[in-house]
């Protein structure tokens, strides 16, 4: 008699987890990247995206090879370093029916990566964008990042004496309409705040604190999982509900926050700090800036906006992919070109 | 302009015996920028194309919005020649500062037409001097003062068009299509072109030899520049995405693309089956243009020398994971800054291997405004067929000025999107390895982000990978991949646009050239039969890499002359890399980098000298 062994567990498209998973890391055991790729599968699982919808897009650095871990059924591209803003762009403008996730670090990004950056922000691209900081340089063996705390140390002994850019502040200013930080070990708010990252259109940039186990988790690092245990401060507590699932939460409605997303989905923000409005722009910068002041790590949504049209909108695109459009479409017939002959005679 | 040393030509020398001179010689308006010279220029240049004789303008002008010199010049030439004619027989000077050195540079028995203010007559006694009252009759045709240094330039028009004896109701014409919709404003410069034109009817005595009489050389012709001719045929090959930077002198390219993407391009619902980005640099832009063919788009970009060096990481990306774009280098004077609004040929060796280590790129080298058309078009299917980047280098002289070519005729073969596999082909094929060469043909199959087959992704990079696009540091695996590389470079020979023979007669002497050098040089090769009784051959080359062909042309031939526009005989040097050693030693160079286009005069006097005559 033939045994039939369970059903594998799927979501909602029918498809295992084993369907969202990638290759195996070659990352340092321990390193907060895989912690990330882990929630990312998590998400995109939880969320019934179909895997060969989805774009995966990097840089250059540690971070940047991530995208290796996760998702082997998407296309990526690894491009060079701090350009993956504009690779991404054109691809997203030859395909903006996918879901595009992109992974960068703080080099990839704040450094040498800072001028497509703060442009990406300003267009609200439909992607979401992911920093996996971890304030160092990992690949070239420990050097500082632009996002290292000031007084921050090295392994060395060196001490960090510029401030670091704040990117989740950066990007609110420019125009990016959802805006968080998480760390890399928070399962629930960083599955939380990726589940809502998809269900939202508009430019996602999301900063996760990333330690780095072998050149920036010791005493000193502002960074490490240590400190960021003992400092970490939560400026909402997330909770999301797929327009699939049951509404069922265990909220107090009192203190709740709640951003309905484009997908009919809701993004529930418990308050924790008093008065926090996520769709105040002002208001999230003042409040990233006065963390800084009292040596905070704030996380959580600080910035949301969901009626800003996307670049997609402005550019008033077809809604069939530019980069499969038949000839039909796309080139001209013959009595448009007798028409512009005519008239240079 | 002090363009060259006041040679005579036969040509002028009859001239100055006072015989008449008929449709072949050169104006040059010299005036300031910012003057809004250049409907005026165009204007006249249309009105002796409405005569019916062969017409080209060059515009020199400085890298300025506002008060430097600038000169246009017009020459009418029977004989179809459009290069630059090395010394302008007609001057019109509007511009002070340079009034006096430009009335030296004119030629004995040339022609000064002039503000009458600037007393220019003292300079020199062997030229004919025509001075008007620009300023006054301009303030009687145009109360507003605001306007009238615009309408100055349309007085000039009448004055030369009176002069020359170029019918007034063609100019009339021209002013109408070129104010088509604004009544009032060709009221007041057709009021300027006439005000101009009875002044020197009554006050001018014709004491010159130059005219321009009808004939019928130019029917069914256009007047149109390269960069919009280049602009027309990426619309013409279905580009989907634009991304750029703007930079002189090719930014006009992108204006002409998007202003024909928006009539032409929109559903009958209203939306774009295109995007156009102006980006924040050109690293961006050809990053852009590298993520939109990655993911399926014809995209473009286009750009010149300081944006091509600003792309070269990118480039070898493109090179090296595959990826179709075009890049089009409308080429201006360099090195670094050098001089924005003046032309040279100095980029093909940076555009040959641009980027680090082993990366080659085919070019495109468009030698008129049809093959602007043309070879855009050609650069899109050769991207995607060939899955790489591909340049299409033009200059500014071919790409700003106006020139004339029959119409461009309707693409006669579909766009070829290259090799691309769809989800029914993976389900039949069982899946694929992104660069392995399964047909001989060293191009792999590649497939496109979206496509819903489990089978369909494979992972794009920039660092060492294996043939099913996996990630290695294996001697054997790169190398293979690097091998292939080449192998599909190689065969490009084949697939690029072959050379043109313009002449393969019996001579033992051949020029080899490329891009807006062709009109000087065909010009060229009759001035050294005329002057020295010698037939020269003539292959010109139309892409990189170089076809058999141009191998077969140095072959058949004792000595080349390879003729282009910069200092470093880039051409030359990229033949010699690619000929057999033997025939490198038959390759010697006609070189002209000072910023003009080059000339024939030019090219014959240096034949001549090389050769002895």
């Amino acid at each position: 008699m033939a045994t039939t062994a369970p059903a594998p567990k799927v979501n909602h498209i029918g498809l295992p987890i084993l369907d969202y998973r990638g290759g195996k890391s070659t990352l340092c055991a321990g390193c907060g990247h895989n912690a990330i790729s882990e929630r990312i599968v998590d998400a995109l699982y939880e969320m019934s995206v179909e895997p060969d919808r989805v774009m995966k897009m990097s840089g250059i650095g540690c971070s940047s090879k991530s995208p290796a871990y996760f998702l082997s059924r998407s296309h990526s591209f690894n491009g060079v370093h701090g350009r993956m803003p504009a690779i991404t762009t054109g691809a997203v403008l030859a395909n903006h029916t996918m879901t595009t996730i992109g992974v960068s670090g703080d080099g990839d990004t704040a450094s040498i990566g800072m001028g497509q950056f703060v442009h990406l922000m300003r267009r609200n691209l439909p992607m979401i964008y992911i920093i996996e900081d971890n304030g160092v340089y990992g690949l070239t063996k420990g050097q500082f990042s632009a996002t290292a705390d000031l007084g921050s140390r090295l392994k060395t002994g060196v001490v960090n004496d510029l401030a670091a850019i704040d990117t989740c502040a950066l990007a609110i200013q420019l125009g990016a309409t959802f805006v968080g930080r998480s760390f890399s070990g928070d399962k629930k708010q960083l599955l939380s705040m990726l589940k809502a990252a998809i269900a939202h259109k508009g430019t996602v940039m999301l900063d996760v604190i990333s330690p780095c186990v072998t050149f920036n988790d010791h005493e000193g690092s502002t960074k490490s999982y240590k400190f960021m245990q003992e400092n970490d401060a939560p400026i909402n507590e997330i909770g999301f509900v797929a327009s699939f699932d049951e509404i069922a939460v265990d909220y107090d409605s009192g203190e709740i926050f709640e951003v309905q997303m484009h997908d009919g989905s809701n993004l529930r923000l418990r308050k924790l700090h008093e008065n926090y409005d996520p769709t105040n722009k002002a208001n999230a910068v003042r409040t990233l800036m006065e963390a800084h002041d009292n040596n905070e790590i704030l996380t959580g949504v600080f910035y949301i906006n969901t009626t800003k049209p996307t670049f997609i909108d402005l550019l008033n695109l077809v809604n069939e992919p530019l980069g499969t459009l038949p000839e039909s479409l796309t080139r001209p017939p013959k009595s448009a070109l007798d028409t512009l002959m005519a008239a240079l005679k | 302009m002090a363009t060259g040393e006041s040679t005579l030509s036969e040509a002028q020398e009859a001239s100055s015996t006072h015989a008449r001179v008929t449709n072949d010689f050169s104006i040059n308006v010299a005036t300031v920028n910012g003057s809004g010279s250049q409907s005026a220029n165009s204007v006249l240049l249309k009105s002796i194309f409405g005569m019916g004789v062969p017409v080209s303008g060059k515009n020199l002008f400085p890298s300025n919005i506002a008060g430097q010199p600038t000169w246009f010049l017009i020459r009418a030439s029977k004989d179809g020649y459009v290069a630059r004619k090395h010394v302008s027989e007609i001057l019109v000077a509007l511009n002070p500062e340079t009034a006096q050195a430009d009335v030296q540079a004119l030629p004995p028995g040339g022609v000064a037409i002039y503000e009458e203010n600037f007393k220019l007559d003292q300079v020199r006694a062997d030229v004919v001097f025509y001075p008007v009252p620009f300023d006054k009759l301009t303030a009687s045709v145009c109360p507003e003062v605001k306007l009238r240094k615009l309408v100055k330039n349309m007085v000039y028009v009448g004055v030369v068009a009176q002069l020359l004896a170029i019918d007034l109701g063609i100019v009339e014409s021209n002013l109408r299509r070129q104010f088509s919709k604004k009544q009032k404003v060709f009221d007041l410069n057709f009021g300027g072109a006439k005000a101009g034109f009875d002044y020197a009817l009554a006050n001018l005595t014709k004491r010159d030899p130059f005219f321009i009489e009808k004939i019928n050389k130019t029917e069914g012709k256009i007047i149109i520049d390269g960069n919009a001719a280049c602009g027309m045929g990426a619309v013409f090959a279905g580009v989907t995405v634009v991304a750029w930077y703007p930079i002189t002198p090719s930014t006009s390219v992108i204006e002409s693309t998007t202003d024909l993407l928006n009539k032409l391009r929109l559903t009958p619902e209203g939306k774009a089956t295109f995007a156009v980005i102006q980006s924040e640099d050109e690293l961006a832009a050809i990053g852009m243009v590298l993520g939109a063919g990655w993911a399926g788009a014809r995209a473009m970009t286009s750009t010149s020398g300081p944006g091509m060096s600003l792309m070269a990481e990118f480039c070898g990306l493109g090179y090296y994971a595959e990826i179709p774009g075009v890049i089009i280098n409308v080429q201006r004077a360099g090195p670094s800054t050098g001089m924005p609004t003046r032309t040279q040929q100095a980029d093909l060796l940076s555009a040959a291997f641009l980027s680090h280590g082993d990366t080659r790129h085919p070019i495109m080298l468009p030698g008129s405004v049809k093959e602007c058309f043309e070879l855009t078009q050609a650069a899109f299917d050769l991207a995607e067929r060939m899955q790489t980047p591909v340049f299409l280098l033009t200059d500014l002289d071919l790409g700003m000025n106006n020139w004339m070519s029959e119409p461009f005729d309707y693409p006669a073969k579909p766009l070829d999107r290259g090799k691309v596999l769809t989800a029914a082909d993976l389900e039949r094929l069982g899946g694929f390895a992104r660069y392995r060469d399964v047909d001989g043909d060293a191009i792999g199959w590649r497939t496109l982000p979206g496509t819903r087959h489990p089978k369909a992704s494979y992972f794009t990079r920039g660092s060492g990978h294996t043939d099913a696009a996996k990630y290695t540091e294996n001697p054997v695996e790169y190398q293979a991949v690097m091998d292939r590389l080449v192998r599909k470079f190689e065969n490009m020979r084949k697939l690029v646009p072959a050379p043109v023979v313009v002449k393969d007669g019996s001579s033992k002497i051949g020029f080899l050239a490329f891009g807006s050098t062709d009109c000087a040089l065909t010009e060229s090769l009759d001035q050294i039969k005329q002057r020295y009784a010698k037939d020269v051959d003539y292959l010109r080359i139309r892409a990189y890499p170089f076809a058999q062909a141009i191998h077969d042309f140095v072959a058949s031939h004792e000595r080349i002359y390879v003729v282009e526009q910069n200092r470093d005989a880039q051409l030359a040097s990229l033949l010699k890399l690619d000929l057999p050693a033997a025939q490198v030693t038959k390759l010697r160079s006609i070189l002209h980098y000072n910023g003009l286009p080059v000339d024939a005069d030019f090219i014959t006097a240096q034949f001549a000298h090389q050769e002895g005559l």
